[in-house]
């Protein structure tokens, strides 16, 4: 019964979507106010029917209903209660479920802040969402219905893949949704204004916030991801270079090139269909993301259940939403007259250069991801392609970006005196210099190691040196230079933090990159391994019982210098259910780095391969990851682009910033 | 500088990133891309060791052993030839005799040294590539794409 109710909201959903996907569009060609309205009314509507269907499979899975398929073939019922909960999206339909529902939520979202938006703007804004919707549910309606039912019912399920048991299932893929399905808003936004026929700085005020909210959510699930990644798959990495990991970096390159695109479109009134066509492709790629994982066509851990079908569904799906924005752009883009004109060392040429850098990393990803895909299907040759090859392509891209990135936000609008942000930044290249050189004589290479770090560093000392300079720090005196601090706008901040955030996550992946250390011995009782500094002792392996797995915990006993610092539990799970062994890492984290063990099979009975690794600075990973995210909160609490703040509220607290201030706010 | 220059000089920099970029991928793909092999392949055509492929097939039963060091030694087959493998480290979590697994690493004197071992992580999965090998040496008998997660 719940399960139909499901169903039911799922086709009533549907049928919203179209009505709105339509009638609003009309509505704004003719100006009918009241069929302009019927968008926002439908986006509720929508929104409640997908909640009630969610609510409907959540039940399912919560109170263990056999009866329906997909908690058949994902659940069990001796399964613990938050793997029940998130079990919903650990499969291929109720995660669309809830990328679905997210949708619906951005869509409310337009309507609960959008009040002060051209009602022509947000009708044809929900139109376009609602389109998005559409292709989805019948997606879902037609391939993957998540409420179809079984019958016989079995007695019970076949149990959620034991990798997925974990709390990551939890986090993970909802923020990685809400970062996905949120570019989906500026490409609502954009398709939208290429609609209409008009894009100014309003629009890009409009457009900002959101790309913003869902780059931060895409950054967190990604780094949320490649976490999850490092402690459970017990291989000691935190980034495999994999497709599907590819698939989530792509949108997220895209997202953040045009994050800085439509600063300039806000600012300046410039490389309008520029953010236009970024907008469209960071969605694409969103879609590409979603869909590579469903298509069978990729062989991974996060790959799902394999039909036909629905390949050809989401293939026409893909050529119809890209294809169709597309075609939209190059019919309207060339009516986008930019206004605001820039010498190329400026502010804006700045931007423009970190967007060429984007796109070609994006490219290079592009190319390595797919054409593994497209050499088999030309050929039906087989090659893969691995880190070596973005490592020789992606790297050398990011390292001029990384470069400039600490002196362009000290550049001025329109035309910049470049020979002063030098002088300004003479400190900077000497603290790099000096610390570069500690850095090569405590590590002693290798190379691209220590130039990795110095991009790192000299980073880091450029966003210091953009704040004090902000600040006017040291040049007039402290107290005025602190009130300077407090009243700087929050964007300013958020825009720091997340640099700094850049510049502490290169250094971690440098770090992990070049000094890992790994040992892998077969270890009896008593066996006594060193690595960095640390005297880790196998003491034996004792049988243990989960709650729905029994388990082989080894014990290790961690010293340092003499001292106990504590025992170490790496597990070999044993999923009963799914006949699935799983490997369980055990982490020591310190800021210098992770002690990171893990257990293989038994040699004969009483002996262990143990495999203990040293990652240096792992954990500054995580902590620029954090400080992205941050910089993204931070960003977006600030006054001016507070999303839906009606501008006339905003008014200025503390001293007012200068002119100067004010520009670089961003 | 004239509206003109400008949009040159823009288009010049980006045409040069975007060869910048060409040239890299081009480079990197002539050195990195890893080529996939079945045993019988293997033995029908010279490879040195300085290339790094990859290898799949079945785990042959009865092949696996421990030699020390944590070093394990099994043999891959497509049920028509065979290719001796070693491996230092953890093998994946699935990793079993009869169960099909990709291996990537070089191929010198004989024995496959392997870098990195991976096995679905799925008992019903065999990797695609190694569907196709079985495929090819005519020993196929199982359905495609019985991946479920």
């Amino acid at each position: 019964m719940i399960g139909e109710l499901g169903h039911y909201a799922l086709v009533l959903a549907t049928f919203v979507a179209i009505i709105q996907s339509v009638v609003p569009l009309i509505g704004a060609h003719r100006g009918d106010r009241s069929m302009m309205a019927l968008g926002s009314m439908s986006a509720s509507g929508q929104f409640v029917c997908l909640s009630v269907a969610f609510a409907a499979l959540t039940y399912a899975f919560v109170a263990s209903d056999f009866s329906i398929a997909t908690v058949a073939a994902n659940s069990h019922s001796a399964k613990p209660m938050l793997y029940k909960v998130s079990g919903v999206w650990g499969n291929h339909e109720g995660s669309l479920l809830l990328w679905v529902l997210i949708l619906a939520l951005f869509g409310v979202a337009v309507v609960i802040f959008g009040a002060n938006l051209p009602p022509t703007l947000k009708a044809r804004v929900l139109a376009v969402q609602a389109m998005i919707t559409v292709g989805f549910l019948l997606f879902m309606l037609g391939t993957s219905n998540p409420f179809e039912r079984l019958d016989p019912v079995p007695l019970d399920g076949r149990d959620l893949n034991p990798l997925l048991q974990d709390p990551g299932l939890a986090f993970h893929p909802p923020m990685l949704y809400l970062g996905y399905v949120g570019f989906s808003m500026a490409f609502s936004f954009a398709v939208a204004a290429l609609i209409e026929g008009r894009v100014d700085p309003a629009w890009a005020r409009w457009v900002r916030p959101w790309t913003l909210l869902a780059w931060t959510f895409l950054t967190a699930g990604i780094a949320l991801g490649s976490w999850w990644a490092y402690y459970e798959l017990g291989w000691g990495g935190w980034w495999f270079w994999d497709p599907v990991e590819n698939a989530s970096f792509m949108p997220w390159l895209a997202g953040t090139a045009l994050l800085h695109s439509a600063i300039v479109v806000e600012k300046r009134d410039a490389l309008k269909s520029w953010t236009i066509l970024l907008a469209i492709v960071a969605f694409s790629f969103s879609l590409i993301g979603t869909f590579l994982v469903r298509s069978g066509v990729l062989t991974s851990v996060h790959a799902f259940a394999v039909d036909p079908e629905r390949g050809l569904f989401i293939l026409a799906l893909l050529v119809v939403a890209i294809g169709g924005s597309l075609t939209l752009y190059a019919i309207r883009a060339p009516q986008m007259k930019a206004t605001g004109v820039f010498a190329p060392v400026s502010r804006e040429g700045g931007l423009v250069l970190n967007n060429l850098l984007l796109s070609a990393a994006l490219a290079t990803v592009f190319i390595g991801t797919l054409y593994p895909l497209f050499l088999d299907a030309m050929t039906g040759q087989t090659v893969s392609v691995g880190p070596p090859f973005f490592n020789a392509t992606f790297v050398p891209l990011m390292m001029p970006l990384v470069a400039v990135l600490a002196i362009g936000p000290m550049l001025a609008w329109k035309r910049a005196d470049i020979s002063g942000v030098f002088a300004k930044l003479i400190v900077a290249a000497g603290v790099t210099l000096v610390a570069t050189g500690l850095v090569w004589w405590w590590a002693g290479g290798p190379l691209p190691a220590v130039l990795g770090m110095a991009f790192a560093i000299w980073l880091a000392a450029g966003v210091a040196t953009e704040w004090a300079e902000r600040i006017r720090l040291f040049r007039i005196p402290l107290g005025d230079s602190l009130r300077r601090a407090a009243g700087l706008p929050r964007a300013a901040y958020g825009m720091t933090l997340a640099h700094l955030g850049l510049a502490v996550f290169i250094v971690g992946a440098v770090a992990d990159s070049f000094w890992t250390r790994e040992i892998v011995i077969e270890a009896d009782r008593g066996q006594v391994v060193e690595v960095a500094g640390y005297t880790v002792t196998f003491e034996g392996v004792r049988r243990t019982q989960g709650p729905n797995y029994v388990a082989d915990t080894a014990t290790l006993r961690v010293e340092a210098d003499g001292a106990f610092l504590g025992t170490l539990s790496p597990e070999r799970r044993f999923y009963p259910v799914q006949q699935t062994p799983t490997t369980e890492a055990a982490i020591r984290s310190t800021a210098l780095g992770d002690l990171y063990v893990a257990i293989g099979d038994p040699i004969d009975g009483t002996r262990w391969i143990l495999r203990v690794w040293f990652n240096p600075l792992v954990p500054w990973i995580w902590a620029g990851s954090i400080l992205m995210v941050i910089g993204g909160i931070v960003s977006l609490t600030d006054r001016r682009l507070r999303v839906g703040a009606p501008r006339q509220q905003a008014r200025p607290s503390g001293p007012t910033p200068t002119g100067a201030v004010a520009a670089g706010a961003d | 500088m004239s509206p003109k220059r400008k949009r040159l000089s823009v288009v010049v920099l980006g045409l040069s990133i975007l060869g910048v970029a060409a040239a890299l991928v081009l480079n990197a793909f002539e050195e990195n891309l890893v080529f996939f092999f079945s045993p019988t392949e293997l033995q029908a055509q010279e490879i040195g060791p300085d290339r790094r492929i990859r290898v799949g097939g079945l785990v042959e039963e009865g092949s696996v052993k421990q030699i020390g060091g944590g070093t394990v030694e099994f043999r891959v087959t497509d049920l028509e030839s065979t290719v001796t493998v070693t491996y230092t480290g953890l093998l994946p979590d699935l990793f079993r005799e009869g169960q099909g697994i990709v291996a990537q690493g070089r191929f010198a004197s004989g024995t496959f040294l392997a870098e990195e071992v991976l096995a679905k992580h799925d008992e019903n999965y065999l990797p695609k590539e190694v569907a196709e090998a079985l495929k090819k040496s005519g020993q196929w008998h199982g359905q495609e794409g019985e991946a479920s997660q």
